[in-house]
C-alpha cells in the first residue's frame, strides 16, 4: 500500500518536469515529418546510437511493393546462410492507404536503427495531390542528401558499351523534388525548383570526398546553367568552390542534354558525376540502361545520420512480381553496400563476389538480361559459391 | 538425408511465400540434390567460430567442461580460446587481462564464468570483473527469466526479461573518505549511458516481439540521478510507438515480482537495482543454476549465467547445475547464426529438465553434474517428427 502511494506521488512529481521536456523530444525524435530545411534544430547529441549490440546490427527492412518483398526475402536468406550478423526489423508500408501512419512508422524505425534496406514503394498517380511520394518523404525527412550509384559493366552481361565505370552522386532532397507547386492564376501552375548554397556545397563536398576515397581522378558536374542561370549557376559555383580544395581531382562541368548524348555514345569518358536532383534521376536511369538495366545496379542514399539502401533506379517491377523471374542482383549488391556501410566488409566482399561470379554464367541470366534463369536459381547459385569459398555458412 | 534436404528446402520456400513457388522449388530440388554437402552443417575444418572462454572461479571450470562436452558430442563448430583469470587464486595480472582483451578483439564473443572478487580492500577499488566490463564497454546485461517446463516452482510460465546497465551507477568504483569516519560512494548516472541502455531495452523488445518496457528506478528519493535515467527512458520510448512504456519504483517492483510477476515483460534499470532484481527473478524460477544471462557492448557479446555466483563451496563436488551455462551457450550459438546447433543444445537441456529423471541437488534431485551432462548428450540427437 505504501509503495502504491509512492508511485502516485512520483507520478505527480514527474509530470510537471517531464511534461516540459516531452514537448521538446517530440520535435527531436518525433514522427512529424519535418522537412530538411527546418531540421537545423536537430543537434548531434540527440541522436541515439544505432542498434548494434555484441557486433550484431539491426536493420530496418521495408519490403515495399512489386518485386520488393520477394527479392528482400532472398536477401534475408543469403544473409542467414552466410552468417551475416544482421537482424532485420520488417516494417510494411501499405501504398494503398492515404494516411501517413505506415510511413511515419517506417521513418521512426529507420531513426532508431540508423540503416534501412528497402524495396520501392509504389506512388499511385490516382491518389489526391496531397499524397506525396512515400519514397520522397522518406528521403527528405531523414535528410538523406546524397544518392550514390555505381554503374559498372559486368563482364558476363552483353551490352552495347564495355568498360563503363561511372559513379553518380545525386542531390536527393531539394531541386525539382521540393513538392512546392501551386496554381497562382487558374490555368497557370508554378513548380518551384529550389537550389540552396548549403545543400549544393554539401553534395559537392560529398562527391569530391568520395572521389578521393575511391581513388578517382575526375568529377563532372552536370547542370543546365545556360538556361537556369541563377539556380543551376549557384550549384555550379558551389562545385567550383569545393573543387578548389581538391587539387588532386580534375573538375569539369557538362550541360545535362549534352551529358545524356555523350553517355549513350561514349560513356567511358565519365568518372564521377555530381548533379542536382532531377538530372540525377534521368542520368542514373540512362547509366543503368547502359550496363544492363534496372535489375543490376544498386543504389544508396546517405545522410549525416542515416543511410537507406535500395536499387539504383527505384523500380517497383509490378508486372513481374511473384513470377520468380526478377533479377535479384541489384538488391543483393545494394545489401552488400549496406554491409560495407556497417563495416562488415568481409561479408560484403564474399557475397558481392558470389553475385558477380554468378552473373558470368549466361545460363543463369534472368529474363531482363536476355536469359531464362529464375530468381531462385540465381540465388541458389550464389549460395553455392559462398559455401565453396570457405566462408562460414549455416545450413542451406 | 533426402528428407532433411527436402525439409530445409521447404523452409526456404515457405519463407519466400506463395504457393506459386512450389513449382519452381520442386525443380530446384533436382539441381541442389547433386550437391551432397548441402544437408550437413559446415563440415570443413576452417568453418569454425572461435570463442573466447573465461572459466573464472568456483564451479566455472566445471560448467565450462560441461559446455565443451556437449559441444563436442553435438559437433558444434566452435573452438574455444581459454583464459584463466582469477583474483582469489593469484592468477590475475594486467598482462593476462591484456591477453584476454586481444583475444576478445578477434573473437568478439566470449563465454564466461564468474571471477570472484574478495570483499577485503587491497588498494584496488575496481575488481577484474568490473575492469573487464569497462574495457570491453559491456554496458547491457540481459537476463531472460523463463520458467522451465517440468520443474515447477511457486510461479510457473514466467517469461520476463531484465535489462541492466552495468558500467556506471553505483558500480563506479569511486569511493573516498572525505573526513575520517565519513565515506562517500559516488553513484554516477549519465545521460548518454542512460539513453543507450534505454534504447537497448527497446531495441531488444522490438527484436523479440515484446510489448512492454518498464523502467525501474528510485526517482522519488534520487530525484536528479534516477530522475535523469527515467527521463532518458521516456525520451527514447517516443521512438517506439508500438511498445508500451511504464515505470515502477524499485521497492514496489520487488514486491510485485514476488506477488505477481506476470505483469512484467521487459524491465530496464540502472546497475545495482539490476543486480538485485536479476537474483530475485532467478530465484523465482529455480535459482542461479538455471537462468542464463548475457552482456553486450556495441562490438562484443559475453555469455554467462544470469545470477553470477562462483558457488565456491561446490567446487570439485560434482553437484553444480550446468543448465544455466548450457542455455547460455545455446544463446551464444544463436548469436553466432548457428540456429540449428542452438536449438539442438537448448532442446536437449529442456528435454532433460522436462523428463525430470535427472536432476541436480538444487532442483531437489540426487544427480551429479556429470549425470546431467550425460543425459543432455543422450538427448542431443533426438529429432522429433514434426
Amino acid at each position: 500500500m505504501a509503495a502504491h502511494g509512492a508511485v502516485l506521488s512520483l507520478c505527480r512529481f514527474i509530470k510537471p518536469f517531464g511534461g516540459g521536456r516531452l514537448g521538446n523530444t517530440v520535435k527531436v525524435f518525433g514522427t512529424t515529418l519535418t522537412s530538411h530545411r527546418n531540421k537545423s534544430g536537430l543537434n548531434g547529441d540527440n541522436i541515439p546510437p544505432p542498434a548494434k549490440y555484441g557486433g550484431r546490427h539491426t536493420v530496418t527492412l521495408i519490403p515495399g511493393d512489386g518485386i520488393g518483398p520477394e527479392l528482400l526475402n532472398h536477401v534475408r536468406e543469403v544473409f542467414r546462410f552466410s552468417c551475416v550478423p544482421v537482424d532485420f526489423e520488417v516494417v510494411h508500408v501499405n501504398s494503398a492507404l492515404e494516411t501517413d501512419d505506415d510511413m511515419n512508422n517506417a521513418i521512426t524505425a529507420i531513426r532508431r536503427n540508423g540503416v534501412a534496406l528497402k524495396g520501392n514503394i509504389e506512388t499511385k498517380h490516382t491518389l489526391p495531390a496531397s499524397v506525396k511520394s512515400r519514397n520522397n518523404v522518406l528521403r527528405t525527412s531523414l535528410d538523406l542528401y546524397a544518392n550514390v550509384m555505381h554503374c559498372q559493366s559486368l563482364p558476363g552481361v552483353q551490352t552495347r558499351h564495355k568498360n563503363i565505370d561511372i559513379m553518380i552522386i545525386r542531390e536527393n532532397t531539394e531541386g525539382e523534388y521540393s513538392s512546392l507547386e501551386h496554381e497562382s492564376v487558374s490555368g497557370v501552375v508554378e513548380s518551384l525548383k529550389i537550389i540552396t548554397r548549403n545543400n549544393s556545397l554539401r553534395i559537392a563536398e560529398y562527391a569530391f570526398q568520395l572521389a578521393r576515397d575511391k581513388g578517382r581522378r575526375r568529377v563532372t558536374a552536370v547542370h543546365k546553367a545556360n538556361i537556369m542561370k541563377l539556380g543551376d549557376g549557384l550549384f555550379l559555383q558551389c562545385c567550383k568552390e569545393v573543387a578548389s580544395g581538391y587539387p588532386d581531382i580534375t573538375f569539369d562541368s557538362m550541360i545535362v542534354d549534352n551529358t545524356t548524348m555523350q553517355l549513350v555514345s561514349k560513356p567511358q569518358q565519365f568518372d564521377v558525376m555530381v548533379m542536382p536532383n532531377l538530372y540525377g534521376n534521368v542520368v542514373s536511369n540512362v547509366c543503368a540502361g547502359l550496363v544492363g538495366g534496372p535489375g543490376l545496379v544498386p543504389g544508396a542514399n546517405y545522410g549525416r545520420d542515416y543511410a537507406v539502401f535500395e536499387t539504383a533506379t527505384r523500380n517497383t517491377g509490378k508486372s513481374i512480381a511473384g513470377r520468380n523471374i526478377a533479377n535479384p542482383t541489384a538488391l543483393l549488391l545494394a545489401s552488400c553496400m549496406m554491409l560495407d556501410h556497417l563495416e562488415l566488409n568481409d561479408h560484403a566482399t564474399s557475397i558481392r563476389n558470389a553475385v558477380l561470379t554468378t552473373m558470368n554464367e549466361t545460363r543463369l541470366h534472368t529474363a531482363d538480361i536476355g536469359g531464362q534463369g529464375t530468381t531462385l536459381e540465381v540465388v541458389q547459385s550464389i549460395m553455392r559459391i559462398i559455401q565453396s569459398k570457405g566462408q562460414l555458412t549455416s545450413e542451406f | 538425408m533426402a528428407v532433411a534436404l527436402k525439409r530445409s528446402l521447404a523452409v526456404l520456400v515457405k519463407s519466400l511465400g506463395g504457393p506459386k513457388w512450389w513449382q519452381q522449388a520442386s525443380r530446384s530440388v533436382s539441381i541442389s540434390a547433386s550437391l551432397s554437402r548441402v544437408e550437413s552443417p559446415p563440415a570443413r575444418a576452417d568453418a569454425t567460430f572461435k570463442v573466447t572462454m573465461l572459466p573464472g572461479d568456483g564451479v566455472g571450470p566445471e560448467l565450462m567442461t560441461a559446455v565443451k562436452d556437449v559441444f563436442k558430442a553435438g559437433d558444434v563448430p566452435v573452438e574455444f580460446d581459454e583464459f584463466h583469470l582469477s583474483e582469489v587464486q593469484n592468477m590475475a595480472s594486467e598482462d593476462k587481462l591484456e591477453e584476454l582483451l586481444s583475444s576478445m578483439k578477434n573473437n568478439k564473443v566470449a563465454i564466461k564464468g564468474k571471477i570472484h572478487t574478495p570483499m577485503e580492500f587491497k588498494g584496488e577499488l575496481a575488481s577484474y570483473e568490473m575492469r573487464l566490463r569497462r574495457k570491453l564497454d559491456l554496458f547491457a546485461n540481459v537476463v531472460h527469466v523463463n520458467s522451465l517446463p517440468g520443474y515447477s516452482t511457486r510461479h510457473n510460465n514466467l517469461d520476463l526479461v531484465i535489462i541492466r546497465e552495468q558500467t556506471e551507477g553505483e558500480y563506479s568504483s569511486l569511493e573516498h573518505e572525505s573526513v575520517p569516519g565519513v565515506i562517500e560512494c559516488l553513484k554516477i548516472i549519465t545521460r548518454a549511458k542512460s539513453r543507450r541502455i534505454a534504447k537497448f531495452a527497446f531495441d531488444y523488445a522490438t527484436k523479440k516481439g515484446r510489448n512492454k518496457v518498464t523502467a525501474v528506478h528510485k526517482a522519488n528519493i534520487m530525484k536528479l540521478g534516477d530522475g535523469l535515467f527515467l527521463q532518458c527512458c521516456a525520451e527514447v520510448a517516443q521512438l517506439y510507438p508500438k511498445i508500451k512504456y511504464e515505470n515502477i519504483i524499485i521497492d514496489n517492483c520487488c514486491m510485485q515480482l514476488v506477488q505477481n510477476p506476470y505483469q512484467f515483460d521487459v524491465l530496464v534499470m540502472p546497475n545495482l537495482y539490476g543486480n538485485i532484481i536479476d537474483n530475485l527473478a532467478a530465484g523465482l524460477v529455480g535459482g542461479a543454476g538455471v537462468v542464463p544471462g548475457e552482456s553486450y557492448s556495441a562490438e562484443y557479446a559475453v555469455f554467462e549465467t544470469g545470477a553470477r555466483h562462483p558457488f565456491a563451496q561446490a567446487v570439485g563436488r560434482n553437484i553444480a547445475n550446468p543448465t544455466a551455462m548450457l542455455l547460455s551457450a545455446a544463446n551464444m550459438l544463436r548469436h553466432l547464426n548457428l540456429e540449428y546447433h542452438s536449438h539442438m543444445v537448448s532442446d536437449a537441456v529442456k528435454r532433460v529438465i522436462k523428463q525430470g529423471k535427472v536432476r541436480t541437488r538444487d532442483l531437489g534431485g540426487y544427480c551429479t553434474t556429470g549425470d546431467f551432462v550425460h543425459a543432455v548428450v543422450e538427448n542431443l540427437r533426438h529429432r522429433p517428427n514434426y
